[in-house]
């Protein structure tokens, strides 16, 4: 008994050196990173390069070839224009629907809570659903919409496949997808705003309209700005709705960096183009997001100093 | 089996008796036409067995890469016979074909090894061969000691089996002497006229023998059918918008997508006066009688539409007519079929798309796939498949000539075999082989698009296509 009862000597723990213990907690964030920056220079590699998976014999370095290239390419200015325009439309529209909506919705009353609740359903639908959801409401045979334009005296609207009308159809299927996102975002902006300048505003006898411009939409101005540098990212980058639709057509009236480059790999296999398209959406996406961010935070920063 | 039906089946395996009178004699013995066909297939199977080590790879297993389609589901119907043969495991993958095609680029491109086998169309080839990522399947059909003497390679129709041969040679003739067979066909599809018999009869119209009388029936189709166009042709911004009906015409005219000059060097050839001409009417029939959202055409639609009663006729795959014809389609019965050459003279000369099957270069057990891959291109298999599943149009001589098929589609699909007859001796792939098919291909697509909607002139469109369609070959090394 006594051999049993004898002091029990515990396992010896591995103790993690205290200086490595910093960069093992950041070692996940390294991995990601990694999981990035890998997939980012194999690119940039393959930008650099001569690379069509059809001619391997073909392949080789011709560094800023494939870049040079582009200014005397007319397609590529056309995407760039396409990509452009598409992100200043989308984003600028459903900035004015999903502040219109939110400013109605602001108010917490039972049907404003439901009718917000069921406003984000359209954010649940995969976008190329739903742009083969709106290919068939543009249908010119049995299609609703065709059927509304008829009404409203539109008669033979061509919807996505007719030049003049093609963008504007794959504008109000995004808009349809994602004015419920900015929408959200900036409810929740406008219901977390203080209600002492709007009091003080008011009992002053402050216009409800100058409120709004001297009051809400500055102090909304931050929700405004990541709401609308989420949906520019994602905007610029747009693939699935205007493959699904038109697959960048009429002629090239749709074709987007996104398209542009998944046909060239894809369908092409030109390698070395496709990564020189994404790099410079990349470079496009990134000066952007810089350009919000510095902004977002000089607005913080005054907002503070205000304070 | 009793031995009167063995004796049956057996007499048929012999080729003493038609198939026709196989079934006869056992419907006469009280076996219903489903269970014939079980004993005829599980004879054909003992049959295979008796002349060939089938079982040399006994207990190894392949995977497949599949596109959705009724040649797959033909064959899944009819694998475990393979299985019972060979004793090989046969596992795959089943993709619809809007991904089908980015998952073979990207399983082959990667090296993957995951699949043995997969489907793919003739054109993919001019891609998938000068990458390194497929075999020359000449290495297994010339070998005595791989492949089963009633495979029997000559059986396969010459334009279909050409077509999937190529020297690698940008413009090189397909077929050729120092060809590779980098696939194998497996089924095809030509391009014609399917059309909505009622509708040809309400409208008064007659059969288009030209161009110009085709683009005059669609109008008249239309004219004489409410809320019906006249004619259906895909018009997507895909490659896949130019090789149906589009090249068939373009190419019975004479007219050719590329000029290949004594040196090897290519140039556009999509100007010359002959192409523009055939531009210009082709664009008018497109505006005149096409759909009204014609831009956004795939095959799909092109042949849904027909089946809809929405269009009175396409030129576009036969096997869309044919499929169309039959379901729940609402024009199911009602359509019938027709030979074209827009030139008036001679017989058609139909560009096709042929659904076909190639090795992975990264399989690792290429002779225990062939297996799979003679089974599958076999005359029992597409006898098979044509006789009791929807394996049209199959690509073999014998299977054509099979009095039970071609009585089948007789009598449900009128004019099917007649129209097939007149343009097989013709039908062939018309492009000129070269790697940057799906670029130049699809830039043709996009400037049919800008001209049918009135963005460009014909002629100015078409002299912007040659210029950048030679600025790409320089580039590419091939102008």
């Amino acid at each position: 008994m006594a051999n049993d009862t004898a002091v029990r000597v515990a396992p010896a723990r591995f103790r993690i050196p205290s200086k490595l213990f910093p960069y093992l907690l950041s070692l996940p964030a390294l991995l990601v990173c990694i999981g990035i920056l890998i997939p980012f220079f194999t690119a940039v590699w393959f930008s650099l390069q001569r690379y069509r998976l059809s001619q391997p014999w073909n392949r080789g370095m011709n560094w800023g070839e494939n870049y040079l290239n582009f200014l005397t390419d007319p397609s590529f200015w056309n995407t760039l224009q396409v990509s452009l325009v598409y992100a200043a439309l989308t984003v600028g529209l459903e900035l004015l629907l999903g502040l219109g909506i939110a400013l109605l919705l602001q108010k917490r009353t039972r049907f404003n809570n439901f009718i917000s609740i069921m406003l984000l359903l359209p954010l649940m639908t995969a976008p190329a659903l739903a742009a083969l959801m709106f290919k068939l409401m543009t249908n010119p045979n049995f299609g609703i919409l065709s059927y509304f334009a008829q009404v409203l005296g539109f008669e033979n609207m061509r919807w996505g496949s007719d030049p003049s009308t093609a963008l504007l159809t794959v504008v109000l299927v995004d808009i349809w997808v994602y004015t419920p996102f900015i929408m959200i975002l900036l409810l929740a902006g406008l219901r977390s705003l203080p209600t002492q300048p709007f009091e003080a505003a008011a009992l002053d006898g402050v216009p409800r309209l100058q409120q709004f411009w001297r009051i809400t939409l500055p102090m909304l101005l931050p929700y405004i700005l990541t709401a609308s540098l989420f949906r520019l990212l994602d905007s610029i980058q747009q693939f699935d709705i205007i493959y699904a639709m038109t697959q960048g057509g009429p002629g090239d009236r749709l074709m987007v960096f996104q398209v542009e480059a998944y046909l060239n790999f894809f369908q092409s296999t030109n390698v070395g183009r496709s990564a020189a398209l994404l790099l410079i959406l990349w470079a496009i996406t990134f000066f952007l997001s810089n350009l919000f961010i510095k902004n977002w935070l000089r607005l913080r920063e005054r907002a503070r100093g205000e304070a | 089996m009793y031995e009167k039906e063995k004796d049956l089946v057996n007499a048929y395996m012999r080729g003493q008796m038609s198939r026709r009178s196989l079934l006869r004699s056992l419907s006469a013995l009280g076996v219903t036409a489903a269970s014939a066909s079980v004993l005829v297939n599980a004879a054909a199977t003992q049959a295979l067995a008796a002349d060939f080590d089938w079982k040399k790879h006994n207990g190894k297993s392949i995977k497949l890469l599949l596109n959705k389609h009724p040649y797959t589901d033909a064959m899944i119907a009819n694998l475990d016979n393979f299985k019972q043969l060979t004793g090989m495991e046969v596992s795959y993958d089943i993709f619809p074909e809007d991904v089908y095609f980015d998952k073979v680029t990207a399983a082959l491109s990667s090296g993957s090894s995951e699949y043995d086998a997969f489907m793919t169309g003739a054109y993919m080839t001019w891609t998938y061969g000068p990458a390194g990522w497929i075999v020359d399947h000449n290495e297994w059909i010339n070998d005595t000691s791989k492949t089963n003497p009633n495979y029997n390679w000559s059986d396969m129709l010459e334009g279909v089996r050409k077509s999937c041969a190529w020297n690698g040679k940008p413009g090189g003739e397909l077929g050729s002497a120092d060809a590779k067979q980098w696939c194998i066909p497996w089924g095809y599809e030509q391009n014609n006229l399917a059309f909505n018999a009622s509708m040809l009869e309400k409208a008064q119209a007659s059969l288009p023998t030209n161009l110009d009388e085709l683009i005059e029936t669609a109008a008249k189709l239309q004219a004489g059918n409410d809320g019906v166009y006249g004619i259906g042709v895909r018009g997507s911004r895909s490659w896949a918008t130019i090789h149906p009906g589009f090249l068939s015409a373009y190419a019975n005219l004479g007219e050719h997508d590329l000029n290949v000059s004594d040196d090897g060097k290519l140039s556009a050839a999509m100007n010359t006066a002959g192409s523009k001409d055939f531009h210009a009417k082709w664009v008018k029939m497109i505006q005149e009688s096409g759909a009204a959202d014609w831009s956004t055409h795939t095959w799909y639609q092109v042949g849904t539409d027909l089946g809809a009663g929405k269009s009175a006729m396409i030129y576009d795959a036969d096997i869309l007519g044919y499929f169309m014809n039959g379901g729940d389609n609402a024009m199911a019965g009602q359509l019938a079929y027709a030979p074209f050459a827009a030139s008036g003279n001679g017989a058609p000369t139909p560009n096709i798309w042929i659904w076909s099957l190639a090795m992975s270069k990264f399989s690792k057990d290429l002779d225990a796939t062939w297996y799979f891959m003679q089974w599958a291109s076999g005359p029992e298999h597409g006898l098979f498949g044509a006789t009791k599943m929807d394996f049209v149009n199959p690509v073999r001589s014998s299977v054509w000539e099979d009095a039970g098929f071609r009585d089948r589609l007789a009598n449900s699909y009128p004019g099917y075999v007649e129209m097939h007859d007149v343009s097989a001796p013709g039908a062939s792939i018309k492009f000129t082989a070269q790697p940057l098919f799906f670029d130049l291909t699809t830039e043709w697509a996009a400037t049919l698009q800008k001209m049918v909607a009135n963005e460009v002139p014909v002629d100015e469109g078409l002299d912007q296509l040659a210029t950048s369609v030679d600025r790409q070959l320089k580039e590419a090394g091939l102008g």
